[in-house]
């Protein structure tokens, strides 16, 4: 990961950031008051409650919408407390919702590639039609036993217009379950999401031990529209139990800009 | 524990029962019960003074009218005979919990866990005896783990065998080692090649197949029946209770039922629904007594003008919840051709399985806030179908498109070995693998740019080989190794690709690289 002085004056420190000043970072933005509506790592810990519906916007020519999605909604689970008298353990499951085309586009789960405490938990689904992906969303953010429901899409179908998204985000913040909506290869049409990404894969961080070798994935996010946060670009990193952000310089400008539209 | 069979066999039946309808008549004449056949009357069953005179199961009546004229005859009724077993078999469930049929003239009667009662297996022995005695039946009787030793003991064994098999099998091998072959109750042209071949006791029989390699030998020779009756070694499996023999019982269990006759025929969806909530209430409560949830439904609609419509519905889990079970019905009749109106519904629970009650408000909270697993999974099923709903489970394989397979959602997983994770795996896999133009150096160096779906891209990072060999003994000789790599483009993108096969390996020409799957 190419590591870039911050050109942030707003509050604090300049530092050259790499993965292990993530920390650091994290915990000076939690002090800075201006910040604090930034999207940070995390957040779903701080008091906030964790985005309820999140539509992540990827190319289909690789794996980077669904891993995104995958690491997001990983961070926020891990993250967020469980509430009084829960079980010990975890052991909810996680809903997969892949339309037809999509599946044959970027290809299905695989088990032995999945993150290991997702691995026992996923049940996949394959629709035929934009409707019945649309179902099958809604039926697994009702659904008590299951922790995230990860959907991915293909394109801009007729069927998931305004309304529908609407009832999405209605019915996954009432039952509390969050949704991350991969769309592939779509414009970013109306749509009530909470959080909308634009994901790209990035170059990875350079690998421990063998520097040709393709090092833990990184991508590109671009928060776009998010109700509560300012827009802003990440680096995000998979960084084996937590996520990890660094924030690119333009994001900075960009928000500056753009903190008028949002929330 | 294991099981024990009592079997009951009626070397008599169809002369006892001849006896007891004509008592006046006494049986001191040597008589025969005959059947008509195309080549005459033959006989079916000698008394004990006909057998003296020579009448034997089988003989043309004019062949024991020659050895004894004076022989008596009374028309066979094996139609009589097999109801009179039935009867029979329902009435021998006095010593067990069930019963079943074993025609012509036979009985077998589960007594698992019943001896105690009657003190002990001698005693329930001597009960069962006392009790056909009175009836004026003659009778045979052992007590074994399986059901085919017990019939083997009945018919060719000391009379009153009792075979404890609380150990291992070899009791009841000690047991039957000394019974003819014909105690395994096998076909009449097998046991004539088995007399051939001079393997007249069971003994011969299982000491051939202790030997390792004689029971391939009876194998080949058996090869192609796959009848019990026709295959030795599936009798003698059976017999040792290495093989389950289902048995079907006299009195079957009945699936839950509740139907409803309407007194004028509906043709209306909303009449429809309010009679299929009716009947979902009805079963709640009959599963209810019974303490059972039904894993599969069957609506039957009845039609006036003749038709049947039939729904099935299959749950994930055991549920007796009319008002799941009415939801997922109503996507199932959104189809439904009322045509002149529907007379009868008729709600069958033809599969359940045992559910017990429980305390419903201890979660009122957990209730009231989303659905549960089962419920979800059964209406996704319900709408997209079964096959869409499936959960990835591992499987024993080194080829990466294998190691995964589908299950459907909420069975138990499959027991598997912990995976040695040394190399990465994509997150995900395309269903099929697609080729690949790749520029690399011959004969096996590392992939420099490659074209997929129209762009060429070029390889920044790479990392590999992995060879994967083909499972030899899954695949033809012809398969060729792969070579994986993992790879990342100028953007960032990462890829599982590999190349099939070497430069002159023999299997093939050029080798072609794949990309099979994307990492995150």
């Amino acid at each position: 990961m190419p590591t870039e002085p911050r050109s942030d004056t707003a509050t604090c420190q300049t530092a050259p950031l790499d993965v292990a000043d993530i920390g650091c970072m994290v915990g000076a933005a939690a002090l800075g008051r201006e910040r604090s509506s930034h999207w940070r790592p995390g957040l779903a810990g701080k008091g906030q409650a964790a985005p309820c519906h999140s539509e992540i916007f990827a190319p289909s020519g690789d794996g980077s919408g669904a891993a995104a999605a995958l690491a997001l909604a990983l961070d926020d689970w891990r993250h967020t407390p469980r509430p009084e008298g829960a079980e010990a353990e975890d052991r909810r499951a996680v809903l997969w919702v892949q339309m037809r085309e999509a599946a044959r586009l970027v290809g299905r789960p695989y088990r032995p590639g999945l993150p290991e405490d997702v691995r026992r938990r996923v049940i996949h689904v394959l629709a035929d039609t934009p409707e019945d992906a649309l179902f099958a969303l809604e039926e697994g953010v009702r659904c008590r036993e299951i922790a995230f429901v990860i959907g991915e899409m293909l394109g801009n179908p007729r069927a998931l217009d305004f309304t529908a998204s609407r009832r999405l985000t209605l019915a996954a913040e009432r039952h509390g379950v969050p949704l991350y909506l991969v769309r592939l290869d779509a414009r970013p049409d109306l749509s009530s999401a909470r959080m909308r990404w634009n994901v790209a894969s990035a170059p990875s961080p350079e690998a421990r031990w063998n520097p040709q070798a393709p090092g833990t994935p990184a991508w590109h996010a671009e928060l776009f529209r998010a109700r509560g946060h300012r827009p802003g670009e990440w680096v995000l990193g998979d960084g084996g139990r937590q996520l990890l952000a660094k924030s690119l310089p333009s994001a900075e400008r960009e928000s500056e800009k753009s903190s008028v539209f949002s929330a | 524990m294991t099981r024990r069979i009592l079997s009951l066999w009626l070397p008599a039946l169809a002369m006892d029962r001849w006896r007891l309808a004509h008592e006046d008549e006494g049986d001191t004449q040597p008589r025969v019960l005959i059947s008509d056949t195309a080549h005459g009357p033959r006989i079916e069953a000698a008394n004990r003074a006909g057998a003296m005179a020579g009448a034997r199961r089988g003989m043309m009546l004019a062949d024991a009218r020659t050895l004894c004229p004076a022989l008596l005859t009374a028309p066979a009724d094996p139609a009589g005979d097999l109801a009179f077993l039935e009867q029979l078999a329902v009435w021998a469930m006095r010593w067990g919990p069930w019963s079943a049929m074993d025609p012509p003239d036979g009985l077998l009667v589960d007594v698992t866990a019943v001896p105690h009662l009657f003190g002990g297996e001698g005693g329930l022995l001597d009960d069962v005896h006392a009790a056909f005695a009175r009836r004026k039946l003659a009778l045979r009787s052992a007590i074994a783990p399986t059901a085919g030793s017990a019939w083997a003991c009945a018919h060719y064994g000391r009379a009153r065998t009792i075979v404890d098999g609380s150990q291992n099998d070899d009791a009841i091998r000690r047991a039957l080692s000394d019974l003819p072959v014909a105690a395994l109750r096998l076909d009449e042209d097998v046991l004539t090649v088995l007399r051939r071949l001079g393997i007249k006791r069971i003994g011969q029989l299982d000491a051939i197949e202790e030997e390792g390699t004689g029971r391939d030998a009876i194998q080949r020779r058996f090869r192609n029946r796959k009848s019990p009756a026709a295959n030795p070694l599936i009798r003698l499996d059976q017999l040792l209770g290495r093989i389950p023999e289902p048995l079907l019982p006299v009195v079957p269990q009945q699936a839950p039922l509740v139907q409803r006759r309407l007194m004028e025929p509906i043709r209306h969806r909303t009449l429809l629904d309010t009679v299929l909530d009716d009947l979902a209430l009805d079963m709640a409560r009959e599963l209810e007594g019974k303490a059972l949830g039904a894993r599969r439904l069957e609506l039957g609609l009845w039609r006036v003008d003749g038709e049947v419509i039939v729904r099935r519905l299959e749950m994930a889990a055991a549920t007796r919840d009319p008002a799941h079970i009415c939801r997922l019905f109503a996507a199932r009749l959104d189809d439904v051709d009322a045509g002149f109106g529907i007379e009868m519904l008729r709600l069958r629970a033809s599969w359940a399985e045992p559910l017990a009650l429980a305390q419903g408000d201890i979660e009122t909270a957990a209730e009231a806030h989303g659905t549960s697993l089962s419920a979800c999974i059964d209406r996704l099923t319900v709408r997209l179908g079964a096959e869409a709903v499936a959960r990835p489970v591992p499987f024993a394989s080194h080829i990466p498109e294998r190691a995964q397979r589908w299950h459907p959602p909420l069975e138990p997983e499959p027991s598997s070995q912990g995976l040695l994770e040394f190399h990465h795996r994509a997150l995900k896999l395309l269903d099929k693998a697609e080729k690949i133009a790749v520029l690399y150096a011959t004969p096996d160096g590392y992939p420099k740019r490659f074209r997929w779906r129209g762009t060429v891209r070029e390889v920044a990072r790479v990392e590999g080989p992995e060879r994967i060999a083909p499972e030899w003994w899954r695949e033809r000789g012809s398969a060729r190794l792969r070579d994986y790599y993992r790879i990342e483009d100028g953007a960032g993108c990462r890829y599982w690709i590999y190349r099939q096969g070497l430069i002159g390996d023999g299997r093939g020409g050029m080798p072609d690289w794949y990309l099979q799957g994307l990492c995150g």
